[in-house]
Formats: structure tokens, C-alpha cells, sequence
């Protein structure tokens, strides 16, 4: 069969009923842009969201964890092999903080294909000096380079310049602690370790995630300036974190490395549930709404072709009188169909990225999200791929009652019932 | 001509029954042939039959009792698409009501059978299709869209758009009833003209007895019978 002749009696069938026909494409061009507006907001959201935390926690992170040692001198006796020993007020073992044989791990992460990238850290609590006060808080020592690469470090530094930090002795303040501290760009402050060392480090920005507890207690400075605040050897590290480039494939690697290492391990999926459980249904409830309103337009479309089948009643039954199969005639009504979901479709994923446009315009400044001026908008191809199959799907479904009712009009009934 | 069998086409006892509001038989043991080249016309008072006999054997009625044969071979019992493709390229319909589809053009009306059957390009069947329109003076109407034209011009275009595909056959069900008689002599004469120029075989149904009389076989029906076959 000749599809260019189905086409062309598809078409001739539209133009005559123009109207409903851009009444329906118009239905669902509003739909899609809808769907796509909708979705492209809400992800834009919730990645802006996410990204609060998730940017700067690392997919998986190796540390050593103080706690008693489960090997206790009981249990490797044979003497109480087969007793139930209890042992009161068991102290954890003194073992180390730092990570040992920090620098062959980081090789190791770094040479394997599943990892983007590995950030030292090192973590130490502090005392803030403040005249005759002292605050508490932690100071972060970071690979400022490769935090700034992988953790987007530098979106957090509101004010200052954040390669500063690689000059030994500087410090970006968290912007709570130093509006705490009265503490201005360039002034220098003063910091008692744990330990009881002194040092005296010079502001050279704020740091502001948007979380409003963590900006009081944590600074940052660079890897270098923090061992030396703590006397320790180039060698100590605290943490390992890890980027890796799927981030699905945390909770099995964190195990398998952390088996091979010797160290704890944490991956991101354990840590941040709750954020993950609150983005996906998020996500789902757009995605709820935006099929809805595709499947509204869907009925439209269904009402209006019905409507066109009865009106063409007499051009189905001169159609088959002259040899077109019941098959012909389903096809041409599909073709509508499709036609109006394709035209209403591309229509709606212009006039969806065109409101994405709009949306991503409009201003949207809070002090919590100092890095985000307007509404933020996620232009994901995802979303129009999805928004486009989604018009198909619906007017194929629209349009298949009425194609089969349509091809199964029997001629003779119409043309004698004149 | 291809040398086939003279008979175009052939019924054997053929019944058909409605069951609509009760059983009532309007076909009963109907048989006869049709030769190629024959104008041969259907008579018969109003519910007769002879209508229902002109859809079954113009295929769209598949629902009888008996068997039909066209061009030697038998298609009751065929599937719905081959039949399908069977009225496109070997039947011509005329209906009482000219059935002209409206959204497209006189030329395009007459083309669409030849489009379906696919077998000349467009640009043949457009040539085709004006000289078929020559044939009924309409050639000057091509591209006027086919409600635009009068009741009489409909009806002289829809037998050029019975004809696009030579068929071996062309039906008509009253195609002059519903035209004056001014018209309904025009419709007539190129009835007569395709029997007699163009040895079209032709099979009309009709209650005009003076259209029957000029044709070449009378097939008379009553309450559902043959009745006279002359």
C-alpha cells in the first residue's frame, strides 16, 4: 500500500476540519510545554537542592574510625574458646587517626578506570581565639586544586579568592564562624589545636554552603597549612574521598576497597538516604502531573477524531466502495492522529524550552543559596525526549478507538441508508 | 481484450437472509452471467432485492448464502483486503447519490482509484484522468473542489472516476434517480456511449424503464427472484 496516498487523504481530512484539528494539536502542544516546563523546573530544583550536599560529599570516603578493637586477648585464647566472656569497660585502642600508607592508597584509587578523581583531607578541631573566648570549630585540610575540581569548592567562596588558600598559613572561614569573629578579609586570627599549638592564620575568604550550622563550626586551609598547625609529617591524612564517575557503583566499591585497604569506608548512598528518598519523589510527582495533563490532551484528541469519523462517515464508505482495505482506512485515521501529536509535540518542546527560558529568568535570591541569583531550570534532553515520545504514545492511543471504529464502517450500510 | 472466458461475471444460487427486526429471505436462488462487452440493466420494484443483489456482487457485501465468480474466478468467502484490492482494480461503482469526496478536487476524485492501485506514476494518471473527464465534458472543472459543481456534473464525475482503472466492470445503483431529466439523459447517453464507443461492460440497476429499454439485457426481479432474463 501506498503511504504518500495515505498521507495525502490524511491531510485532505485535516484541512477540511482545520479548526478542531489545531484545537486538538493545540492540546497538546500546552501539555508538552507544561510537561517540559514542569519537569525542567522541578529538576532544576532538586539538583540545586541536592547539590547542597551532594557536590561536596564525596562518593565514597576512607577513614579510620575510633573504636575498641574487636579482637580482644580473651578471644584468642583457646582456654574460654567455648565461654560467654564478658568484659566490662572496654576503652578503644590508641590507634591512629591518620591514615596509614595514605599516599600508596591514593595511587591505587587514582590508577583505577571507575574513579574520577581521589581528594586528601585532613580534619582537625580547633579553638578560634576571639580575645578571652574561645570558639570551637574544625578546620578542613584540603587539596584546594583538586577540592575545587571535584567538590565544586569554588562556588561555596563567596568572597576572597579561593587560590589564596594555597599560600601556607591562610584560612576560608566558614561566613558564620567569622561574622561570629568580627573577622575581615586579610585580618589574621588565632587558633589552638587540640594539641595546644598556637598558630596565627590570615583570612583570605568566607566560605558559605547555604547550610547554616556547618558554616559556623567549618573552615577550610590548605593541606599543608593544617599539618603544620598539628606537627605532623607531609605524610598524615585523615580522609581519602573519592569521586567516582557512577555514582551508583558507591556501595559496592567502598566495600571491596575498604576490604583491600584496611580502613573504613563510607559511601554516599548510606550517608545522604534521605536526599535521594526526597528527589525521586519529587521527580515523580512531575512526572505524575505531566502525563496527566498529556493524557487530557489524549481525550481531546480522541473526542475530535470522533467527531470527524462521524462527520466522514460517507468519505469512509467511498473510500472502501473504491478499494480501499478497512486496513487503509485505520492507517489514515492514525495518521491523523500521529500527525497531530508530532506537530502539537514539537510545537510544545519549543514553546516548554522557550518557558524553561522565561523561568530560568526570573530573579530568585535567598541568603541561604548565595551561588543561585534566579529560578534554576534543568534543560535535560531527557525531558524533551521523554515529553516527545510521550505525545506520540498518547495520540497513537487517542487515535485508536476511532481509527478502528472508522474501519469498521461498512459501506453499504452508509450508501444505501441515503 | 485478453482472451479469457466471455462470462465477467456469474452468480449461483445465491440467498441472502436480514435478520433485522426478524428473518426475511430477500435474495432467493439467484443465478446468472454477465458476458464481457454487455450493458446489461437490473429492474424491479422498490425492495425487490435488486439493490442488495448489486452490493453483494459488487463485493462489499459479503454475507450470502451461494457463490459468485468474477472473470472465472470464485471470490465469495475471500478475505476482506483482497476484495478489497478486487473493487480497485477490476470495479467501476456509480452511486445514486455521486459520493464525490468533498475535500479534494474533481481531478483528484477521479485520480484516487489509480493512486491506489499504484500501477501508472501520477503524473500518467493526472493524463489519464483529464481524458476521462474529456469524455464527460468536465475537463473544464478539473480543479474546482467537487462540491462546487452541480448535481449532474457530480454524477458525470463520478463515472469518470469509475472508469480511471479500466475496470472490467462498472455497477451503478440508480445513478440517474436522483438527477433531473435533463441530466439524467446526459448520464444516460454516456451509458450508451461507453457500451457502444468502448464495449464497457456494465451492470446498472434502475427503476427508469426507459433507461432499460435501452439497454442490452433486462434482468427483471420480483419478491427476491430472477424473474425475466431476456
Amino acid at each position: 500500500m501506498k503511504w504518500s496516498l495515505i498521507f495525502e487523504i490524511a491531510r485532505a481530512l485535516m484541512f477540511a476540519r482545520m479548526k478542531q484539528t489545531l484545537i486538538a494539536a493545540t492540546g497538546v502542544m500546552f501539555s508538552i510545554t507544561m510537561f517540559v516546563a514542569l519537569l525542567g523546573f522541578m529538576n532544576g530544583l532538586n539538583a540545586m537542592l541536592d547539590g547542597l550536599v551532594l557536590n561536596r560529599t564525596p562518593h565514597i570516603r576512607f577513614y579510620n574510625e575510633i573504636r575498641p578493637n574487636p579482637n580482644q586477648p580473651i578471644d584468642q585464647g583457646s582456654t574460654f574458646e567455648n565461654s560467654l566472656n564478658i568484659i566490662r569497660s572496654i576503652k578503644p585502642s590508641t590507634s591512629r587517626l591518620a591514615i596509614h600508607n595514605s599516599e600508596a592508597i591514593i595511587r591505587t584509587l587514582e590508577e583505577d578506570s571507575r574513579v574520577l578523581g581521589v581528594s586528601p583531607k585532613i580534619s582537625a578541631q580547633v579553638f578560634f581565639n576571639v580575645g578571652t573566648i574561645d570558639l570551637t570549630g574544625i578546620v578542613s585540610g584540603i587539596d584546594v586544586d583538586k577540592e575545587a575540581e571535584l567538590f565544586a569548592f569554588t562556588d561555596y567562596v563567596t568572597s576572597g579568592n579561593f587560590a589564596d588558600l594555597n599560600q601556607t598559613n591562610s584560612i576560608i572561614l566558614g561566613k558564620g564562624a567569622a561574622d561570629r569573629m568580627l573577622a575581615d578579609i586579610g585580618d589574621v586570627i588565632q587558633i589552638t589545636t587540640a594539641q595546644g599549638n598556637r598558630v596565627q592564620l590570615k583570612v583570605a575568604g568566607y566560605y558559605q554552603s547555604g547550610l547554616g550550622d556547618f558554616d559556623n563550626v567549618n573552615s577550610f586551609a590548605s593541606i599543608a597549612t593544617v599539618q603544620k598547625m598539628l606537627g605532623e609529617p607531609p605524610a598524615y591524612i585523615t580522609d581519602i574521598q573519592v569521586k567516582l564517575k557512577d555514582l551508583s557503583l558507591a556501595p559496592p566499591l567502598a566495600k571491596e576497597f575498604g576490604n583491600v585497604f584496611g580502613i573504613d569506608a563510607d559511601d554516599i548512598q548510606t550517608v545522604n538516604a534521605q536526599f535521594e528518598t526526597g528527589t525521586n519523589i519529587r521527580t515523580l510527582i512531575s512526572y505524575a502531573v505531566g502525563i496527566t495533563l498529556l493524557v487530557v490532551s489524549g481525550f481531546g484528541i480522541y473526542n475530535i477524531l470522533n467527531m470527524m469519523i462521524f462527520e466522514k462517515l460517507d468519505t469512509i464508505a467511498i473510500l472502501k466502495a473504491i478499494g480501499f482495505s478497512s486496513q487503509d482506512v485505520n492507517r489514515i485515521f492514525i495518521t491523523i492522529a500521529l500527525t497531530i501529536g508530532i506537530i502539537g509535540g514539537v510545537f510544545g518542546l519549543i514553546f516548554g524550552f522557550l518557558a524553561c527560558l522565561v523561568i530560568d529568568q526570573i530573579p530568585f535570591e535567598t541568603a541561604a543559596l548565595p551561588t543561585i541569583k534566579t529560578f534554576p531550570v534543568d534543560y535535560n534532553l531527557k525531558y524533551y525526549l521523554i515529553g516527545g515520545i510521550f505525545s506520540l504514545i498518547t495520540t497513537y492511543f487517542a487515535g485508536f478507538f476511532p481509527a478502528r471504529k472508522a474501519s469498521s464502517v461498512d459501506p453499504v450500510e452508509i450508501i444505501r441508508g441515503k | 481484450m485478453k482472451d479469457q472466458s466471455k462470462v465477467v461475471l456469474e452468480t449461483k444460487n445465491v440467498d441472502k437472509f436480514f435478520y433485522n427486526p426478524t428473518e426475511t429471505q430477500v435474495l432467493r436462488n439467484v443465478s446468472f452471467q454477465i458476458n464481457r462487452g454487455e450493458f446489461v440493466s437490473v429492474v424491479g420494484k422498490s425492495g425487490c432485492g435488486k439493490s442488495t443483489l448489486l452490493y453483494i456482487l459488487s463485493t462489499m457485501d459479503t454475507d450470502y448464502k451461494g457463490e459468485l465468480f468474477m472473470d472465472g474466478e470464485r471470490i465469495s468467502g475471500k478475505s476482506s483486503n483482497y476484495l478489497s484490492q478486487l473493487r480497485n482494480e477490476k470495479i467501476g461503482f456509480v452511486f445514486q447519490f455521486h459520493y464525490l469526496l468533498n475535500e479534494f478536487s474533481v481531478l483528484e476524485n477521479v485520480m484516487i482509484p489509480g493512486l491506489k492501485l499504484g500501477k501508472y506514476s501520477r503524473d500518467q494518471l493526472e493524463h489519464q484522468a483529464m481524458e476521462k473527464l474529456r469524455i464527460f465534458d468536465m475537463q473544464d472543472h478539473a480543479r474546482k473542489k467537487a462540491n462546487q459543481l452541480s448535481g449532474g456534473q457530480k454524477q458525470r464525475v463520478a463515472i469518470a472516476r469509475a472508469l480511471i482503472n479500466d475496470p472490467l466492470l462498472i455497477m451503478g445503483d440508480e445513478p440517474t434517480g436522483n438527477l433531473d431529466k435533463k441530466n439524467s439523459d446526459i448520464v444516460y447517453n454516456k451509458f450508451r456511449e461507453l457500451a457502444k464507443d468502448f464495449g464497457q461492460t456494465m451492470l446498472i440497476v434502475t427503476h427508469d424503464a426507459e433507461f432499460a429499454a435501452g439497454t442490452d439485457r433486462t434482468i427483471e426481479m420480483e419478491d427476491g427472484r430472477v424473474v425475466n432474463f431476456k
